[in-house]
């Protein structure tokens, strides 16, 4: 029997269960990921640690104060983010399309949307435990000062940061296929000129306000910004635009990325299925 | 202008002839009318299919001949919504593949031959969980099918074993397990048995024909393997250029080949130059290695071996082996495309 005879409601319903079904399907793989490779997360965690000492003993060297070395932490912490997202989400379909899983993401009623919203959601977990092991880890040993004096508005900046970082991630992804093979150099390019346009080590406000307001148009500025205000002492003092101005774009941002994200991936898909080459390995 | 006195029609002989069609329309799985697909790439253009139509029933298995490049493939993947058609149209149980493609995407899978699917960091049970969500199945049915299909398939004790570590064989299993947990009413298996073991293609083999027997269920399949397109198939299509060449189920198209039996003969010392200009003596293949030719020749009468081999022995030919045989597939194949399946396409 066809749906067509199926209710409207019915009909609604069952779309629904699939697309949240199929968003957790793929945020399984990344979930499972991090508690399989168990043994990898002491250096996952460790590593990032090592790439902000240098900078922290730099700051002490230079006699800034200890909250300069939060700072770069927080950088740090959220380098975890931009790295899964480069390499998590932005290649992401381009090496399903090489192992032939795109062509099975392409076949199934449920809907590209929900697989990318499943590696989001996924690599947002799979992150997320690594960049707190890092704050922590960070924290203790060069005993670095943090403050939260408003949780509700960390918490608030820090979701909003994710979904606009990881929906930028999303639109990469459909992006990123066109370029095929160049995937990998992409990433690589959007990798170390972001750490510094984006001041993962230091406060963005010093590449003056043409250079970061350019560099706020990538929301990895903006949360870093507003993170640092927030739980460094006298953050603000630090800050490039105020934190609800940060919040109100990255809001923006977050329906953003992923509406383009959405065209994004119709448009690859029509390209895929009219010239027959986006489906295929190695081409 | 008007007419005086109209012909009487009769309007029951609508009415059958509208349920008639409307019968012959649900009770057919795949349509595709003048499907034509060209790929352009730089300034080379390639048609892989010119115009080809056909119909398959409900119920079918139906298979897909053709050597590579003949355009099996291209017709799957605009069946199964993975490509347009540059022009022409096609339905999978009614639903147009390219106006409602996330209809038909509902009804049908597509499993093919060396799939690498998945991921390597999940068990073979977890990954074909991760599959079925995509299909929005609850998860304890999911299971169920899960575990049966790995009970049927030899692969019960695998299912805790990470995909990475799983044999080409085990994983190609696991490709046709994927395609079957939605429960397609339309399966599309591009050569699902290639580069199998002679036990697990038997397997796969005996259990198409016994997921078959649900009436409602249709499978089209494209192999190189003439045999296993020979015992599966209920109707077989030849395809060379991107057309249709032959139609019919495996008799009619051995039939094709002609009646006349076919003689095997394995000879020594024939001359590589030797070519067979005798009346009503049809060379069909030919085969040189360790020294021996081997020739399957046709003839239009028995009479005609006798004038053959004394031929044959007068340029110093010595005749080995001779084998009576009726005509295969791949005779008909051969007679049909010119060319045996396994030779490369244009």
């Amino acid at each position: 029997m066809k749906d067509k005879s199926l209710k409207p409601a019915l009909q609604f319903y069952k779309k629904i269960m699939l697309e949240l079904r199929a968003i957790r399907g793929r945020a399984y793989v990344r979930v499972t990921a991090i508690r399989r490779d168990l043994i990898l997360l002491p250096f996952q965690v460790v590593l990032p640690v090592l790439g902000v000492a240098a900078y922290i003993y730099l700051y002490r060297f230079l006699g800034a104060p200890p909250q300069f070395g939060t700072l770069v932490l927080i950088g740090g912490v959220m380098t975890t983010y931009w790295l899964n997202i480069l390499w998590s989400m932005a290649s992401q379909l381009y090496w399903e399309r090489m192992t032939g899983n795109l062509e099975l993401y392409f076949l199934m009623p449920a809907s590209k949307m929900s697989i990318l919203l499943g590696m989001a959601v996924g690599g947002m977990y799979m992150s997320t435990v690594r960049a707190l092991g890092t704050l922590l880890l960070g924290l203790v040993i060069f005993r670095l000062p943090i403050v939260v004096n408003n949780p509700l508005m960390v918490i608030v900046l820090f979701i909003l940061s994710l979904s606009a970082l990881y929906g930028m991630g999303m639109l990469m992804s459909s992006i990123f296929l066109v370029w095929g093979r160049e995937a990998w150099h992409l990433s690589n390019l959007f990798q170390e000129p972001i750490y510094l346009l984006s001041g993962f080590y230091f406060p963005v406000k010093s590449l003056g306000y043409t250079l970061a307001m350019i560099a706020s148009f990538i929301p990895v500025t903006l949360a870093l910004d507003g993170m640092r205000q927030l739980l460094m002492p006298g953050g603000e003092k630090m800050g490039f635009i105020p934190v609800w101005q940060s919040i109100a774009v990255l809001s923006a941002m977050a329906v953003l990325f992923p509406l383009l994200a959405y065209y994004g991936l119709a448009y690859m898909e029509r390209l895929a299925k009219r010239a027959g080459r986006i489906t295929t390995r190695w081409q | 202008m008007s007419c005086k006195n109209p012909p009487h029609l009769n309007p029951s002989v609508f009415i059958i002839f509208f349920c008639v069609i409307i019968l012959h329309m649900e009770n057919i799985a795949v349509k595709a009318v003048n499907l034509n697909r060209t790929y352009k790439k730089g300034h080379q253009v390639t048609e892989a299919l010119k115009g080809l139509s056909l119909e398959i029933q409900k119920g079918e298995l139906f298979g897909v001949l053709g050597r590579n490049g003949a355009g099996k493939t291209t017709f799957l993947k605009i069946l199964s919504t993975l490509l347009y058609p540059t022009s022409g149209q096609a339905w999978v149980d009614g639903w147009d593949v390219v106006k409602e493609s996330h209809k038909v995407r509902e009804i049908i899978n597509l499993v093919t031959g060396g799939e690498n699917s998945g991921y390597g960091i999940l068990n073979l049970r977890e990954n074909l969980w991760m599959f079925s969500q995509f299909y929005g199945l609850p998860s304890r049915e999911a299971f169920k099918r899960i575990d049966y299909y790995l009970e049927r398939f030899n692969l019960a004790d695998k299912a805790k074993t990470r995909v990475s570590a799983l044999s080409s064989g085990m994983k190609q299993k696991m490709g046709l397990i994927r395609g079957l947990l939605n429960d397609p009413k339309v399966l599309f298996l591009d050569e699902p048995t290639i580069g199998l073991d002679v036990e697990s293609a038997r397997e796969i083999r005996s259990f198409l024909k016994e997921w078959m027997k649900d009436s409602d269920r249709t499978t089209i399949l494209t192999t190189h393997y003439m045999f296993e397109a020979e015992e599966l198939s209920h109707r077989l299509a030849i395809i060379e250029g991107g057309q249709i060449v032959a139609l019919g189920t495996p008799d009619e198209l051995k039939s094709l080949a002609g009646k006349e039996p076919f003689y095997e003969l394995t000879l020594k010392g024939l001359p590589l130059t030797y070519s067979f200009n005798l009346e009503g003596i049809n060379l069909v293949t030919r085969r040189d290695e360790n020294g021996m030719s081997i020739l399957t020749i046709k003839l239009e009468e028995d009479s005609l071996l006798s004038v053959l081999l004394q031929n044959i022995n007068s340029i110093g030919g010595n005749l080995v082996f001779l084998k009576k045989k009726e005509p295969t597939l791949e005779d008909a194949f051969v007679s049909l495309v010119g060319r045996g399946i396994d030779e490369a396409g244009k």
